[in-house]
Parts: C-alpha cells; structure tokens; sequence
C-alpha cells in the first residue's frame, strides 16, 4: 500500500493546482490574449509577417477508420507554417493557462481529471507564448500560430497529442 | 485516518530509541473510532457451487500487529477450509489476509467468523453466505443471449413503442419485439455503496450474481483499490463459467467501445471501469477471451504511432488478435464480406459508435467523419449469432444498445430513442433465429438502471403557440404524428408536426428544446467551476431550465428506479416476480444448468496475482519487501524481517516487528492526508465529446 501510481500523483498535482487556482483572483478578460514575437517555425519576412493559412477541423485527416487515422495533405503540407483555427477551449483545471486542448465542439467535463481521457481524434494541444497564459473560457477561441505534427510528449505537462500550436495570438471571440 | 502531530513525533522517538536498543515491544494501538473488519465476499453473498472468488479479510484503523487473528467458516478454521494458508498483507493502518482463488464446492449455508485481537481490544465480524447449485428449469436452453438496453427505463420502452408502432384510439397498432415475449418482471439496480449505480456496477451483478460498487466490474472493493485497481478481490463471471465448465461460445457486441462499461463487465475485474489498458489484457486472456467481439474502441488497440490511437505503448492489440485466430474488420462492408469465422472482432469506430439517427438518418459528415460505414446492432447481431452458433456446446452472448443511454445522459431523448428502437429491432433478429431453430435459447431484455426521463404529452405549434406553450397535456396531447411506411420499425421522418413532449426529472441548467438536434450537442457548458446552460440549444422556443443538481454536475444522471425485464424461451418462467439484479445471474445459470464445480479455474492461470508490491512475491516475501519500502521512506536502516506468521500464531509475533509498527504511526501521517487530498473520481463521468456522441 506504500506504492502510489502515476495517475495519484498526476492527481494530486492537478488538484493542487486546482486549489492554487482558486485562490488566485480573476483576471481581467484580455482580446487578444498576446501578441508573441520571434515564434519559432515560420520564417523571417521584413516588414510582415506570413499571412496564416485557415485551418478547419474537419481538414485534418483525408480518410483512415478504426484502423487508424490519415493525415491529410493539407494538414501535411502546412507542418512548420502559421496557420489559425477556431475551436473550443476543452475544460481545463486552473486558471492561468499556458497550454491547452482546442476541440471542434465544447467538451462535456474535464478530460485532465479522468486517468483515461477520451479525446476526440481532432484535437489541437495549443502551448501559449512563452511567459503567457490565458484564462479558462466556455467561448469559441481563435488561434494562430506555427502547426507542429506529430506524436509527441509535451515536456512540461507529459501530455500526448498529434497536432500541435506553438500560439502566437488567441483571441477569445465573445 | 491521519493521526495527531503528536503522536507522529512520539513515534518518530520511538523509532528511534527502537533502533538504539535494536528491540522495542509494540507499541498498542488500535483507532478504536475507526477499527473495524471487512470481510469480501460481503455478508448475504450468493455464489453458483464451485464459482471461483478472492477471499479477504480486512483489519482496518489499525496501527499495530494484531496479537491474535482467526478466520473461521463454519466453526473450522479458513485455512483448513481453503486448503491454504492465505496471503497475510500488511499496511501502515491495516492488515489483511487473502485467499486468492477459492470456492465453496457444496451447497448450504456458510457463516463466516473472523476475530481480531489487538492486546486488549478485540474486533470481531460475521457475515454469511449462501451456496447453491443450478435449479433445473422446464427446458434446459443450449445458448443464452442477454440484450442490454443502457438505461432503458421504462419510459423509453414506451417512448420507443409510441413512436415505432404507433397508436389507433389508445391500442398500439403493434407491439415492441422486446414487449412480445412471455415472461416479465422489474429488476432492482442498487449496489453494495449506493441506492444509485453505475454500468460497471449493474453489468457486475448481471455478470457475476455479485454486487459491487460504482465503477467496479468483477471485484470487491478491497482498502487497497486506489492504488492497486486491478488486482482486487475477483468473483468469476459468465463468460469465464461458460468457457472453462461447458467450452461454451462467448460474444459481446455492443454500440459503444468494446472496453465500456457494459461489455466490459463480462469479461473484466477492476475497481476501475476507465482502465481500459487493463481490460483489454484481461479480455486477451485465454481463460475469457469472447469469440465474438463487435463495437467500437479501437482507439485501445492501436499503436501509440498510429494517429488516432489512446495506447502509451507500441502494442498492435489488432494484431495481437489476429494471432489469436480473429478475423479482424472494420467497416459494415467488411462484415458483410467476413463470411462465418471462427472468431470475429469487429471494430467500427475509434470511440463509441454512432447513434442510428447520425448513422442511418442524418449523416452528417462533421459528426461521423471518416466513420460513414458503420454496420447497424441488428447486423453485428446477425452475424454474432452466424459465429456462435457454430459452437455444438451452445454460447452465451450479450448484445447492448449503449448510446440509450449515452443519449439520455445529454437530454436528447430523440438519440435515445431512436437507439432503443435499434435495439428493438435486434431483438426481434434474435427472436427470429432462435424461433428459427427450434426455441433452444433463453432471450432476455434488460436495462441496467434507469435515466430520469418522463413522457410529458405531444409538443405542436400548428394553432400558432410555442416553446412551453405548445406542450399538449392530458385530451390536448392527442397522438403524435410518427409514421412507419416502410415498415422497418424507424418512423419515416423524425421532426414530424406534433411530436413526443419529453421531460426530464434530473438535470443541469440548460436550454429545454423541443425540435431534434441536428447533431449531437451538450447541454450544459463550463464556467469556471459550474456548468450553465449551453447556448447551442438555445434554439427556437426553447425554455431555460434552472438545474436540479449539483452545479458541478453537466449532465442527467441515472435514477434508482427498478428496470423492466422481459424474456423469452426455456428458462424465461424464472421472470415473474420483482428480482434483486444478481439473481439475473443465477437465472442464467439455471436455464443452461451450468455445474461450476467442473473444469480449472480461470484465476489459477490468471498472469497477475493479487498483490501488494508485486505479481510473483510469496506471503513472505511481500510483506517484507513492503516493510522494507517503510523502513527506506522513513530514512531507516533497512532490515531484513521475519516472514508473517500464519494465522492463529500471531500471538508470537516478534520483538523486532515492534520497531516497524512504530515506523507504520510515522508513516500513517503522510498516508493519511494523501488520503484526504484525493477524492474519489468518479469515472463514470468520462469526459465525452459531445459531438461525437460519447
């Protein structure tokens, strides 16, 4: 009984954070929420930055099944470019955040607070600007920033995720 | 649990003065507030004569050595009874002894004595025990089939009968497949912890004759579940009796993922119905493993790299079922091209399948994605029973219709429905088969609990009224204006003029529409800490409703009334009168006359062993190493401990454990707030993506 499994830790963590959070006095609503510069990926343009290519949920996989999943062209080709999608914000734990999940729809409860979190397979792990973070929103959620493909690890939260957003802007659309 | 500051600093004194003199007499104490014995099996457990289980008796609240223990059953020691010593395990406010797969071989009554002695304190606890064997029915039935609507109270049987069959001035113009059968009665739902259950927890009833606790299949809760949730104390179920007594056919084929709830409790024992990892090794496992598989869950048995999959590893369980002889397909077209296999995993979706109306009706491609092939409950059924009934020694197979539920939970009573009607028609292609084949197979229809949700009237805006205004109650209500004219049991059209008022006895805020949605949506949203109403549904006239629950609760939840139960063919006379849901298994048992005394054991080949700190460690050893794990938490000098003695010497118990029940008072402090600062999750709020009906 001494051992305690991973998912009690990770628990304990987000319930800490949790208890931090409520603590913590509501910030003011900002839109948007930051403006990052030097964001890694998309290249150095004098005077302008890259117009961001319009990202749709419904454009990431070109087919697949139970089997699995295909990545569409489109979603293939703009890996490393600046792209921006619309979507929702899923619950998340505390209120300052510096990553989070968008969804297509809003997601009914917390996926973080269940040790099996059924996703939806079109989700998009969004990390903030380095030194940002955004408060916890019910609405839509406009974000640009550089797509990042593949499985991988978050390092800081040990979150798994396809598609990613390193954000330089989001803009919640009230 | 957590104990004063000073007692902590007492103990750490303690410990250390034990350590300067090597020994020290225990310390005694016992929580007289909170020390009690758990005894699993629970008092009035039934079991089937020769059905495998854990046994295990629990000291809890305490923090020292018990000087005596005895475990008697039947006025004769456990040990003798079992054949074995049992596994003595101990913790920082604990102690315990286990019998890890055991049976009672003769039928009668048990009552089960167990004394604990702590120096002066004693505890005691009884409990007993009923052992049956197989009562004979009328007609012995070759096959069982189990169809499980998921919440299908009993207003979503008639809601489903209004709207399938239809009405002429107050006779239904036909019945429901699931009301024509001979025989019905009402189960009851409630589970050792609560009036108010969970699927894991109902299904484990079905499954095992056994009550449990929300989000448990197949197991008593024991004090470790938290840490250890899929090593608690076992209760064999059907699927294992059938395969190991008879080499029976075994199937499972549901809407929802294969490693839900429902299905899961056929196969599965875990204190947790989210460890889904778990399950599907357990199900993998010869002892248990179904010939048949069919419903959604992929996402489970894909490799990590493959996009779209939820595993943390690089397992092909797809694969892994091939090399287990599974003829693997993925689409309904597949299905239909499989032929008869010997055995069949059908995987149709990722997540949870779709509900029939985002299937067969609406098909809008934002909801079903790349899943637009998906085969109907009606044809995995068919071709579950074209692979079962290939077995000469006859199957038990469980169908579920799991979105009623999944649907009711929303508040979208139309996808409820329109599911119960799938399931209906189910039904009626086993009613068929069976009737086909000379009615050798008992039939029932069940829910596992029921859903909150009450059939007000019609709702029509034809005379220009709407929202609350046009719900049409008592003469005004009429009929509604569904109709069937291809005959397929489905109305041709789903928002027809005047159609079913529905309402809900349990719910968040949220917006009480009364069109159909056109594609699944949640009805409540978070704010901060609390759900409020999803403005998505405020569309047309809807009303808001201010919730009836808890504000952190998004969503209906299940009610605790009894649920309807028909069935059919030999064995089906056992339905007659109000039943505790446990005895569902028992009825079972009874019509294929199943003798659990014969063949091995699925526990005696199980790959994991109940254990504290590890799958292969002796008494001895585990108690020692986790003795040891204290020791080095607590900056101790590590030593090399006597091996707990077997019960009925623990008088004896050595000087030297007196140092480490010191070191269990130290410990008991950090254990105790860790304790505290987790709550219970509870899983059966699995996060859902609502636009994919899970």
């Amino acid at each position: 009984m001494r051992h305690t499994d991973r998912r009690l830790r990770r628990r304990d963590l987000l319930l800490i954070t949790l208890a931090v959070s409520l603590a913590t006095p509501a910030m003011g609503r900002a839109t948007p929420v930051s403006t990052g510069h030097g964001q890694p990926g998309w290249p150095p343009v004098f005077g302008a930055r890259p117009e961001p290519t319009p990202l749709d949920f419904s454009e990431f996989y070109s087919g697949g099944g139970a089997r699995g999943l295909v990545l569409s062209d489109k979603l293939t080709a703009l890996n490393g470019q600046r792209v921006v999608i619309t979507g929702f914000m899923a619950p998340p734990l505390k209120s300052a955040l510096d990553f989070f999940v968008l969804t297509r729809v809003p997601m009914a409860l917390c996926p973080f607070c269940s040790s099996d979190a059924e996703w939806p397979e079109d989700i998009v792990f969004v990390r903030m600007p380095p030194g940002q973070t955004i408060q916890p929103t019910s609405a839509p959620v406009r974000v640009t920033g550089t797509l990042d493909l593949g499985t991988k690890a978050d390092e800081a939260t040990g979150f798994v995720s396809l598609v990613r957003i390193l954000a330089d802007t989001v803009e919640v659309l009230r | 649990m957590a104990l004063s500051c000073g007692i902590r600093v007492a103990s750490f004194v303690i410990i250390g003065l034990g350590l300067l003199a090597g020994v020290l007499p225990a310390a005694p104490r016992v929580r007289a507030d909170t020390a009690s014995i758990v005894i699993v099996p629970i008092h009035r457990a039934k079991f089937l004569a020769g059905q495998r289980f854990d046994f295990r008796v629990e000291a809890n609240g305490i923090t020292t050595t018990p000087t005596n223990w005895a475990v008697r059953i039947n006025g004769r020691d456990a040990t003798e009874v079992f054949g074995k010593p049992g596994r003595v395990t101990t913790s920082d406010t604990s102690y315990e002894q286990t019998f890890d797969d055991v049976t009672f071989s003769n039928p009668g009554s048990y009552t089960i004595e167990a004394r604990v002695e702590i120096n002066d304190q004693t505890l005691t606890k009884t409990v007993a025990y009923e052992v049956v064997i197989a009562q004979p029915t009328a007609r012995p039935a070759k096959n069982v089939i189990l169809l499980i609507g998921d919440g299908m109270s009993l207003p979503a049987r008639t809601a489903a009968r209004i709207v399938s069959r239809g009405l002429d001035q107050g006779k239904y113009r036909a019945w429901l497949e699931m009301d024509d059968m001979e025989f019905s009665n009402v189960l009851t739902t409630s589970g050792m912890d609560s009036i108010a259950t969970d699927s894991a927890n109902s299904a484990s009833a079905y499954a095992t004759g056994h009550k449990s606790v929300v989000n448990a299949m197949g197991v008593y809760p024991g004090n470790n579940a938290d840490t250890n949730p899929n090593q608690q104390p076992r209760v064999e179920n059907i699927g294992e009796l059938v395969k190991r007594t008879r080499d029976m056919g075994f199937g499972l084929v549901t809407t929802a993922e294969i490693q839900d709830a429902t299905p899961a409790a056929f196969v599965a024992h875990t204190r947790r119905r989210s460890e889904y990892m778990a399950i599907m090794d357990q199900m993998l496992d010869p002892v248990r493993l179904p010939d048949v598989i069919m419903g959604g869950g992929s996402a489970s048995l894909l490799p990590q790299s493959t996009p779209g999959s939820r595993r943390k590893d690089d397992r092909d369980l797809i694969k892994e079922f091939e090399q287990r002889g599974f003829t693997v397909v993925t689409t309904r077209s597949e299905l239909n091209a499989a032929g008869t296999p010997a055995k069949l995993l059908g995987l149709f979706h990722l997540g949870n399948m779709n509900v029939y109306l985002d299937r067969e009706v609406f098909r809008k491609p934002s909801v079903l994605k790349q899943f637009t092939d998906q085969p109907t409950l009606m044809e995995m059924t068919a071709k579950a029973l074209a692979v079962l009934e290939q077995n000469p020694n006859g199957f038990f197979l469980m169908v579920e219709g799991a979105s009623i539920d999944k649907q009711l939970h929303p508040l979208d009573w139309e996808r409820a429905i329109w599911d119960t009607i799938e399931l209906d028609q189910t039904v009626g292609v086993v009613k068929r088969w069976a009737k086909a084949r000379g009615d050798d197979t008992l039939i029932i229809v069940t829910a596992d609990h029921a859903h909150g949700m009450s059939i007000t009237g019609t709702y029509w805006e034809g005379d220009g009224k709407t929202g609350r205004d046009a719900v049409r109650v008592y003469q005004d209500a009429g009929f509604p204006d569904y109709r069937d004219t291809s005959g397929n049991g489905f109305p041709d059209a789903v928002d027809v003029p005047r159609r079913l008022a529905i309402n809900w006895a349990n719910h968040p805020d949220y917006y009480h529409n009364y069109d159909p949605l056109d594609e699944p949506t949640a009805p409540a949203v978070q704010e901060g800490a609390v759900w409020v109403a999803n403005p998505k549904r405020n569309r047309g006239a809807a009303t808001l409703m201010v919730g009836t629950l808890p504000r952190s609760v998004d969503q209906g939840v299940h009610t605790v009334e009894d649920v309807p139960l028909t069935a059919s063919g030999p064995g089906a006379e056992q339905f007659r009168r109000p039943m505790d849901n446990t005895e569902l298994f028992f009825a079972m048992v009874n019509a294929l006359g199943l003798d659990a005394r014969q063949g091995r054991s699925p526990f005696s080949v199980a790959e994991e062993p109940i254990a504290l700190t590890g799958a292969s460690l002796s008494a001895g050893d585990n108690a020692a190493a986790s003795n040891t794990a204290w020791a080095s938490a607590l900056g101790l000098p590590v030593q090399t401990l006597p091996a707990p003695v077997e019960p009925g010497l623990l008088a004896n118990v050595s000087l030297m454990s007196g140092v480490l029940a010191s070191a269990w008072v130290g410990g008991a402090w950090w254990r105790g707030r860790r304790r505290q600062e987790v709550p219970e999750l509870a899983d059966d709020s699995r996060p859902r993506a609502v636009g994919g009906d899970r």
